[in-house]
């Protein structure tokens, strides 16, 4: 226990940067799946294909590789950034996958009807998308959409094994110099998770409770 | 605005959905696209609203080739069988959304919905939802909705069959006289002859992907072209090539020579009519349609014989589609 409250600064360290990596990477991952989703359900064939594409090869890569990818090939292509960067280039386009599906069964579960209706009365097919059809569609994919924001937060951790000094590396390196506590140590920051997944968990809870009034 | 639609193609897989299909409806017209299901009504109506590509033909609008225009150019108003309310938005934000969107000035956005909200009968409902509307205050919203933009043609599909029998009757009605005051171009969808006719000043009655008949409701009633058109727009009875409107069967007492015997097997009372389900000697069915009065001279009771005579029917060249 000693081990842990002695250390609480380097946790603390590695918790901040967990938390900067899953929020980053949970906007831009947000933000890059609603647009291959749109991409997805477009009237251009095109970026149909695109879209299916990169969903299929992407989702079905571990997540270890999609690292690899970024920390050893981009450097290759003289694309040089820091590991928390890379990292949140990995993590970023691996969900951006899941977030895509989740988004698309939401556009679906809303119905050809109100885009053909938001067309018909003189909006574009981006603009029916993005006033008509998406906003109903996050009504209905707020739980799927928190369960990928929690393999998001999980899956940060390994990031710990390409360079960046998060909860996981800070506590693989606390353990190994205090054998005698590393029951502790990772207790500690499986906490620490939690701490970060639990009130995603709550606040799905309460966004579906408010939607199910709104709608 | 005219819309004309030459030789216009579209099929789904294997299914023929329009099949060389050209017509014409004039500017201010009331339009009705009669026809069972599956005839390709609705994806005719949708190929002029740019909904749905048509495989070969054109479609002219107001004179200009819109064949490829997507739908939010081409001047339209489209209402949906099921409303297509945008659930997210108030009764006011569904109806000035078109106009929002083409940031037209907040004051005239206020005084065209508060115009269409009257026109309409929903002016109290401004701020609900769509949720907590019935579904013809919904149909009267979406219609406004629709005509906020001013397009220059009005497209409407099926509008009235999701709702009940009574406020289907008060819609069409309103959707008449709604038409007489606003003069938009106006075509809709329907399956039910007698909204056809009741509704609009011309029909285009279709069957299997093309067009069998145009004319006016008294015109098609009168002189359909086909057996399809004939036993589409009113109830008609086959013997043998002849086709035989209810109300063209005289039906007497005694015998004249020129009658057959039949048996009343059924007698409905209809408000005004009484339909009377008749059987002749060869086991053929009859439906012969009469006033309260006939029915009552000819004291007329089931099981009763009566020799009837066909006053007028028709025969065609060919065989009925379908």
């Amino acid at each position: 226990m000693d081990a842990v409250l002695d250390n609480l600064d380097t946790f603390r360290q590695g918790f901040i940067t967990t938390l900067a990596l899953t929020v980053v990477s949970t906007v831009l991952a947000l933000v890059l799946g609603t647009l291959l989703a749109a991409m997805r359900v477009s009237p251009v064939p095109t970026l149909r294909a695109a879209g299916a594409t990169y969903v299929e090869v992407v989702r079905n890569t571990p997540l270890t590789l999609v690292f690899f990818f970024a920390v050893f090939v981009l450097p290759q292509l003289d694309i040089r950034l820091s590991f928390f960067v890379f990292a949140v280039i990995a993590v970023t386009v691996y969900h951006a996958a899941f977030f895509c599906e989740a988004v698309r069964s939401g556009i679906n579960a809303v119905g050809v009807g109100q885009a053909e209706a938001a067309r018909s009365i003189g909006l574009t097919f981006t603009q029916s998308m993005r006033l008509v059809v998406l906003p109903q569609a996050f009504r209905t994919v707020v739980p799927p959409l928190i369960n990928v924001v929690i393999a998001l937060t999980k899956n940060t951790s390994i990031a710990a094994a390409f360079g960046v000094v998060e909860l996981t590396a800070v506590a693989t390196r606390l353990a190994n110099a205090n054998s005698d506590a590393v029951i502790a140590i990772f207790l500690g920051s499986a906490v620490c998770y939690l701490a970060l997944t639990l009130p995603s968990g709550w606040l799905a809870g309460r966004l579906e409770r408010r939607v199910a009034v709104a709608r | 605005m005219s819309i004309l639609v030459r030789n216009a193609t579209r099929r789904f897989g294997d299914f023929t959905a329009l099949d060389d299909v050209s017509v014409e409806i004039p500017s201010g017209s009331l339009t009705a696209l009669l026809g069972p299901s599956g005839s390709g009504k609705s994806t005719l109506l949708r190929v002029i609203a740019g909904l749905e590509r048509p495989d070969a033909g054109s479609v002219e609008i107001d004179g200009r080739d819109a064949t490829s225009l997507p739908p939010q150019r081409r001047g339209v108003g489209f209402v949906f069988q099921h409303y297509a309310a945008f659930k997210h938005m108030t009764v006011r934000e569904n109806v000035a959304f078109g106009l929002k969107v083409a940031r037209r000035p907040k004051a005239e956005i206020r005084a065209r919905v508060d115009e269409l909200l009257e026109l309409v009968q929903l002016p109290g409902l401004a701020d609900r939802y769509p949720a907590q509307l019935s579904g013809g205050q919904r149909q009267r919203m979406a219609l406004a909705r629709s005509l906020a933009t001013q397009p220059s043609v009005l497209l409407l599909d099926e509008p009235f069959g999701a709702l009940d029998a009574r406020v289907r009757k008060e819609l069409r009605a309103w959707l008449r006289h709604l038409h007489d005051e606003v003069h938009v171009t106006t075509v809709f969808v329907t399956h039910d002859q007698e909204e056809a006719m009741e509704v609009a000043d011309r029909i285009v009655v279709m069957n299997h992907g093309r067009v069998e008949q145009v004319g006016g409701p008294r015109d098609l009633y009168e002189h359909p072209a086909n057996a399809f058109v004939m036993g589409f727009v009113g109830a008609v009875t086959r013997l043998g090539e002849h086709f035989i409107r209810p109300h063209d069967i005289e039906v007497r007492r005694q015998p004249n020579g020129t009658t057959s015997e039949a048996m009343v097997e059924r007698l409905v009372h209809l408000g005004f009519e009484v339909r009377a389900d008749l059987v002749l000697h060869d086991g053929q069915r009859l439906a012969a349609q009469l006033s309260r009065q006939d029915a009552e001279e000819l004291e007329l009771a089931q099981g009763q014989i009566v020799f009837v005579r066909p006053s007028r029917t028709r025969q065609f060249a060919e065989a009925p589609a379908g």
